[in-house]
């Protein structure tokens, strides 16, 4: 497997990587598209600007939970604390962020501390990240409890009318989306240092032989997971304009599925931002789609979790034609 | 037997809980038609028994309004307990053009920006059980600090004042759990005597409690009542049978093993088993579906309606129990009669009418 993924980065192998490459974005494309076209179909009021913004308005904070989640994928790690963390994000900015906005920030930078922290720890101590950001998720949630012990506060104005902002013609969600996947697909497929960090995923010892720093690269990463976090509990509770500790539970699941659905591997080293961004519209509009064809919502979780199985299902049959 | 049911009708006040004859009073405040319109809820968790029945006692309440042309359409979506999710949904059914949607919320906040936006499309909203505070929400409320004084002031009495008290709260940073802690404390705090020796979280279910009373007993005095939110007093009662210790007071809610506990403690105990059985019930749907057809109806009404608990005493208990399924809660079911003499009275600021007995329980 470990030398099928490196032949692939080297672009060895000629066309067929780059037809698995295109499989990889283009099944999430195609499966997005048709999603919106069939809500277009049921449900035509869709098809307008206030329509697709309320559709659309939750994507936010899942958007930027799937990006945290790629940045965790792309060394080969999984983060199971990511909703926790966005409910400690919400917390404190409910709680803090229109009293005192110095302090509101520096715990918020206090937060991708801790991420970084979190990142370091794994590298350092060579510990399943798996466990880790388990125990992890149970600090963060701690921390939101305490910070708000109950649900309440209230998001800063400047917070809430800026979700609240409609530019004009595009919706907000899909100016955002497409502003996303542009700066994720540069910084980590266009730059040298994202080869790089996308090599720790798939061949750590030739990188590390290489001479680049395994612990550098595992710590920006996860910075820069922690900083989407915090953008994603920022989104949130702009949207949510209050806070409570319980909020994120379900981004864990949905910004794993999302990024895996998108093109990510759980193997590490193979990831897809713009993907990704596709992945966390099909999660979200899965659930507006079976409530479109008044299907009993109980059905959403096993649908997202038949969309996972079967998009990793097919792309074993591609990965099998191509060879 | 049936001196006991009569009694509780007498006691009900048979006019209240009778179909049909407060037709006039529901028609005539509320007269425009809404034969064409939808009502939807909007439930945050449908993965236990308690809002399972409240998702059936709903759709039941709609079948019927449906069946007799009251209104058109309706649905039910369940989120996974999920704020977002909900969220999400809700805007789901403003754009499906929904007139009134009922919630059962995932946060008493996280939501509230949805709701704002369903509000500002002209539709009705009313939420009740787990409440959401958005201004424009009409709410049928449940008093939980109240909730928590009833167990808490029958365990004062029982004790006379004085002995060791085991909390066993419910799930920690939900507003019930704390505003039904508020209130026991209130109570307890009243009385110098009586100790608290120990806390534990047992989320309303068998199973957790169970695990978190049997993880601190050993560690305890002797205990002389247990105050609970209701769901959790079996595993209370297992934890100290378990232990080998004397069964103390406990004070638990209205699901049917609990109902049965009491029971089966009632008859092995010499001299009876004294406790109270009290709770929300999953029949406040119904009461949230008709408070939302009787705004879209045109009655005028004040945001907040307040609904007492169930609370269930020794002499109804076997009615109860021979009403409530297995695995079910106790609970009545509203009419839409019975809901407009709720929203007279608090206009009126008169007694609210008395819940419906367990004979109109299904």
């Amino acid at each position: 497997m470990q030398s099928v993924t490196v032949s692939r980065r080297n672009g060895l192998s000629g066309l067929a990587p780059l037809l698995a490459q295109h499989t990889r974005l283009a099944v999430p494309a195609v499966a997005l598209a048709a999603m919106v076209g069939f809500s277009v179909i049921l449900q035509p009021r869709v098809m307008s600007y206030f329509g697709l913004t309320l559709l659309l308005r939750y994507s936010e904070p899942l958007l930027f939970a799937t990006m945290a989640q790629l940045c965790i994928l792309t060394v080969g790690d999984v983060d199971l604390s990511i909703g926790p963390f966005i409910s400690l994000v919400n917390c404190i900015v409910s709680v803090s962020a229109t009293s005192s906005p110095t302090r509101c920030a520096l715990e918020l930078i206090g937060c991708v501390i801790g991420y970084v922290i979190m990142g370091a720890f794994i590298q350092v101590r060579a510990l399943p990240s798996i466990v880790v950001t388990l125990g992890f998720s149970f600090i963060w949630l701690g921390f939101a409890l305490l910070t708000l012990p109950t649900p309440g506060g209230s998001a800063p104005d400047w917070l809430v009318s800026m979700m609240a902002f409609q530019p004009p013609l595009i919706p907000m969600p899909i100016l955002l989306a497409v502003m996303v996947a542009v700066v994720g697909d540069i910084l980590l497929l266009r730059t040298g240092y994202g080869a790089i960090l996308r090599g720790i995923g798939s061949n750590a010892t030739a990188i590390q032989q290489a001479g680049w720093s395994l612990l550098i690269g595992r710590t920006v990463l996860y910075g820069a997971a922690g900083l989407c976090g915090v953008l994603s509990g920022l989104t949130l509770s702009g949207l949510n304009t209050t806070g409570d500790p319980w909020v994120g539970a379900q981004y864990t699941l949905l910004s794993i599925a999302g990024a895996i659905i998108g093109g990510a591997e759980f193997s590490g080293g193979i990831v897809s931002p713009i993907g990704a961004v596709f992945g966390a519209g099909i999660m979200l509009l899965s659930g507006s789609l079976l409530s479109f064809l008044d299907i009993s919502t109980d059905w959403q979780l096993s649908v997202q979790g038949g969309l996972l199985t079967l998009v990793l299902a097919l792309r074993t049959f591609s990965a099998w034609g191509v060879r | 037997m049936r001196s006991i049911f009569l009694s509780l009708v007498t006691a009900a006040g048979l006019m209240a809980v009778t179909t049909g004859s407060g037709s006039q009073a529901a028609d005539a405040s509320a007269a425009k038609d809404t034969s064409k319109l939808g009502i939807t809820l909007s439930n945050s968790y449908a993965g236990n028994t308690w809002r399972q029945q409240m998702v059936k006692v709903f759709q039941a309440a709609a079948d019927e309004a449906i069946g007799k042309h009251i209104i058109a359409k309706s649905k039910v979506v369940n989120a996974d307990a999920s704020a977002p999710q909900q969220s999400s949904q809700i805007e789901n059914m403003i754009l499906e053009g929904w007139n009134a949607i009922v919630i059962d919320a995932a946060s008493p906040s996280a939501i509230n920006g949805s709701i704002e936006d369903a509000c500002k499309q002209g539709i009705t909203v009313v939420v009740f059980d787990s409440l959401a505070t958005a201004p424009c929400a009409y709410q049928v409320a449940y008093d939980y600090v109240e909730a928590g004084r009833l167990p808490a002031r029958f365990i004062a009495d029982q004790l006379h004042g004085k002995g060791n008290v085991l909390v066993v709260r419910g799930l920690p940073g939900t507003q019930v759990d704390e505003d039904e802690y508020k209130g026991q404390m209130e109570i307890f705090g009243k009385f110098p005597d009586i100790k608290i020796v120990g806390t534990v979280n047992g989320n309303w279910t068998e199973s957790i409690a169970n695990k978190e009373v049997s993880g601190i007993l050993p560690s305890l005095p002797k205990i002389d009542a247990v105050v609970g939110q209701g769901g959790d007093s079996v595993g209370t009662y297992q934890a100290f049978k378990a232990a080998g210790r004397p069964i103390p007071v406990i004070t638990i809610g209205t699901r049917q093993e609990e109902l049965a506990l009491w029971k089966d403690l009632d008859q092995s105990t010499p001299g009876g088993y004294a406790t109270v059985a009290s709770s929300s019930v999953p029949g406040v749907s119904s009461i949230a579906f008709w408070v939302a057809q009787q705004i879209l109806a045109g009655r005028q009404m004040p945001h907040v309606i307040n609904v007492s608990l169930l609370e269930i005493s020794k002499p109804d208990l076997d009615t109860w129990l021979k009403v409530t399924p297995v695995g079910a809660v106790a609970t009545p079911v509203y009419s839409r009669d019975w809901t407009a003499k709720l929203i007279d009275s608090v206009v009126d600021h008169t007694p609210a009418p008395a819940s419906p007995g367990p004979q109109d329980a299904k």
